[in-house]
């Protein structure tokens, strides 16, 4: 009998065309639009007397733009607003639904997606925003496109794409205290580097992905991308139809119960090989903080900065050099020594009401150090009330942590939320990019309670030994 | 799109690895509405001093590489965001052909989506090409796509991979769109199936 793979069934399944001769025509289910990469389709249909396919496929929302502070007040950034502005006049135009600045459900396009129930496994998922990977984590195939494929969704609700190589990353064994999905993700990314995943959709596997709740599941495969990655997934489950069930645009009664029995035939089958494969052990991994201006530049929290003398390759040796000296960080240093300025709990990556319940935990009867301003800004506006009927933004008030409205914010500072030159950030976002954060600003990834744990102590702190 | 087929430029060594889309194209120059107007913020944070002048350190203001159309850089460049902003700069600047030992994949689509031909070669051609480059004033490389070959002016050439369907769009300048709209009954069909 055929064996396939996850990402095989799904590939398939979605084949409008397949010839040997020519590149593949593949459906796209669900295409997610927000404001920024999208204005530039949007005016390449009109130019070409083009409509949207399908726009009851197309969802979109404002995320990367908005400001995370009181909503009633007017935008100061004119063209932030315009480019905000013509997304409205394009859905409107378009006739697609959107969950603009104002809308109860408005957020992150890869926390409401899944919120919302809009994703649902087995489908396939675009977006112009590389961390689309995210609704990998129900089972979905979904990647992230530029706006020329944005465009080409928009007018076919297909892609032309060519088939990926399958990667199988494997973790058995069970996460030790203080250790989380940002961890796992930020242990492979340092095992693999920040291209080992190129060419490639990563299927993740193993006792203690399992173990993962869907929100977490999330955290591991939105940073896919950040290995190079095009997509991460990880195979449904009960977990996941639990999930599911009752959500907006979730399939109900016996729809729901049809689409599960559909859903339960898409993991990887028995004896299905994959190209490449990783195994690693959950037990082995430790709370991870990033110390130069790649994901891949990472370390346990425990450890050092490393010296640049120490690379294997000289190539590695000169980009060392540059991050150490963009961070201002000298080799030999202690991570738990260095001290931040501020701290950004939010974005796709860590947003979501269990990330904030995590570092509420923490933050619990706490008080942020004076030397350091630290913000949470919730995924969305579902789950920040989620956040205040459970009392976690009187919590975080309360800590001296500022609580913000649902968007992008410093993950990406496009809106007002950045860090000045020089200034030092703790922050659960997935990029430490030079200058991602706002021109000369230094970043450190982690997870949220490694996050709210810095914010207290004003420094790099081993959550395991929190007390 | 505007079609490849063959491009003769002078060349630019960025040497690094990992070039990341949030310095080819940072941030706050994402909020324009239009596809043009890009190429002045090309590795705006790397080019630009505080004050605005020119960065007389970064590569692409030295003088002798005014003009350049061809950039090598390190492994896997264009990583990060799918911002397609990035193949916008680049190609707005100056820039028809990127040469690196290997690229991210959501960028290389980009690239091929506006006519821009992203080239890897194995990482020791690449730090040959480089440092011919750095060593000789006006180093000129030659493109050809048909032949997939990267010719030196000595003669020595280089052939590339490159997809039938990337080739066969930049050769033609297609629109991809028009190309996968002549298939509408197949998209029918999968829709009512």
């Amino acid at each position: 009998m055929k064996t396939q793979t996850m990402y095989e069934k799904i590939w398939e399944a979605h084949l409008v065309r397949a010839s040997a001769d020519e590149v593949p025509i593949l459906y796209i289910d669900t295409h997610l639009v927000h404001e920024v990469t999208s204005p530039q389709a949007f005016e390449g249909l009109r130019l070409n007397n083009r409509k949207v396919r399908r726009p009851d496929l197309t969802f979109a929302t404002m995320d990367h733009n908005v400001p995370t502070t009181d909503r009633s007040l007017p935008i100061t950034d004119l063209i932030a607003a315009k480019q905000m502005e013509t997304l409205s006049q394009n859905c409107a135009e378009f006739d697609i639904p959107l969950y603009d600045i104002d809308s109860p459900e408005q957020g992150i396009v890869h926390v409401i997606g899944p919120e919302l129930g809009i994703t649902q496994p087995g489908t396939t998922i675009v977006c112009g925003d590389s961390h689309t990977s995210t609704h990998g984590a129900l089972g979905a195939l979904a990647f992230g496109i530029g706006t020329s494929e944005i465009e080409h969704v928009l007018a076919t609700q297909c892609l032309l794409q060519q088939k990926s190589e399958t990667f199988e990353i494997r973790i058995d064994g069970t996460l030790p205290y203080g250790v989380t999905a940002k961890d796992i993700i930020l242990a492979i990314i340092g095992h693999i580097g920040i291209d080992g995943g190129n060419g490639a959709v990563v299927e993740y596997t193993g006792s203690a992905i399992r173990a993962l709740s869907i929100e977490e599941r999330m955290t591991v495969c939105n940073m896919s991308i950040e290995a190079g990655a095009r997509a991460g997934m990880i195979a449904p489950d009960d977990a996941t139809y639990q999930y599911i069930a009752g959500k907006r645009f979730a399939p109900k009664g016996e729809d729901f119960d049809a689409a599960v029995e559909r859903w339960k035939q898409l993991p990887t089958d028995e004896g299905a090989t994959y190209d490449r494969t990783l195994q690693l052990n959950a037990a082995d991994i430790a709370p991870q903080v990033t110390w130069g201006t790649n994901p891949g530049m990472v370390t346990d929290v425990t450890g050092r900065i490393p010296d640049p003398t120490d690379m294997a390759t000289a190539d590695e040796k000169t980009a060392t050099e540059h991050a150490l000296e963009y961070m201002d960080l000298q080799p030999g240093t202690p991570i738990t020594d260095i001290p931040v300025d501020r701290v950004f709990i939010g974005s796709c990556t860590n947003s979501r009401i269990s990330d904030l319940r995590a570092a509420a935990e923490v933050a619990k009867g706490r008080k942020v150090a004076e030397s350091v301003s630290a913000m949470v800004v919730p995924g969305s506006q579902a789950v920040k009330r989620q956040a205040e009927a459970e009392g976690l933004d009187e919590i975080f008030r309360a800590a001296g942590f500022e609580w913000r409205e649902a968007g992008c914010s410093m993950c990406l500072g496009m809106n007002p939320d950045t860090l000045m030159p020089g200034q030092r950030c703790a922050s659960t976002s997935n990029r430490n990019f030079e200058g991602r954060q706002g021109k000369g600003g230094r970043t450190h990834l982690v997870s949220p309670q490694m996050a709210a744990a810095t914010a207290v102590t004003g420094h790099f702190v081993d959550i395991r030994n929190f007390q | 799109m505007e079609a490849f087929k063959e491009h003769v430029g002078f060349v630019v060594p960025l040497d690094r690895i990992n070039v990341d889309t949030d310095q080819i194209i940072p941030k706050q120059f994402l909020k324009r509405i239009e596809r043009t107007g890009f190429g002045e913020f090309l590795f705006n944070d790397w080019r630009y001093l505080e004050n605005g002048d020119p960065n007389p350190e970064f590569v692409l203001n030295h003088p002798r590489y005014a003009g350049a159309s061809i950039l090598i850089a390190g492994v896997n460049f264009g990583c990060g965001s799918s911002r397609e902003h990035a193949p916008w700069a680049l190609q707005q600047y100056g820039f028809k052909a990127i040469l690196a030992p290997s690229f991210a994949d959501i960028f290389r689509n980009n690239c091929y989506k506006n006519g821009i031909l992203p080239i890897a070669l194995p990482a020791d051609v690449i730090t040959s090409l480089s440092q011919a480059a750095q060593n000789t004033e006006g180093y000129q490389l030659m493109i050809d796509l048909e032949a997939q070959s990267v010719i030196c002016s000595d003669g020595t050439a280089y052939t590339f991979d490159i997809g039938d369907f990337e080739k066969y769009c930049l050769l033609n300048g297609l629109d991809e769109i028009g190309w996968t709209l002549q298939y509408e009954a197949d998209i029918a069909a999968y829709e009512n199936r």
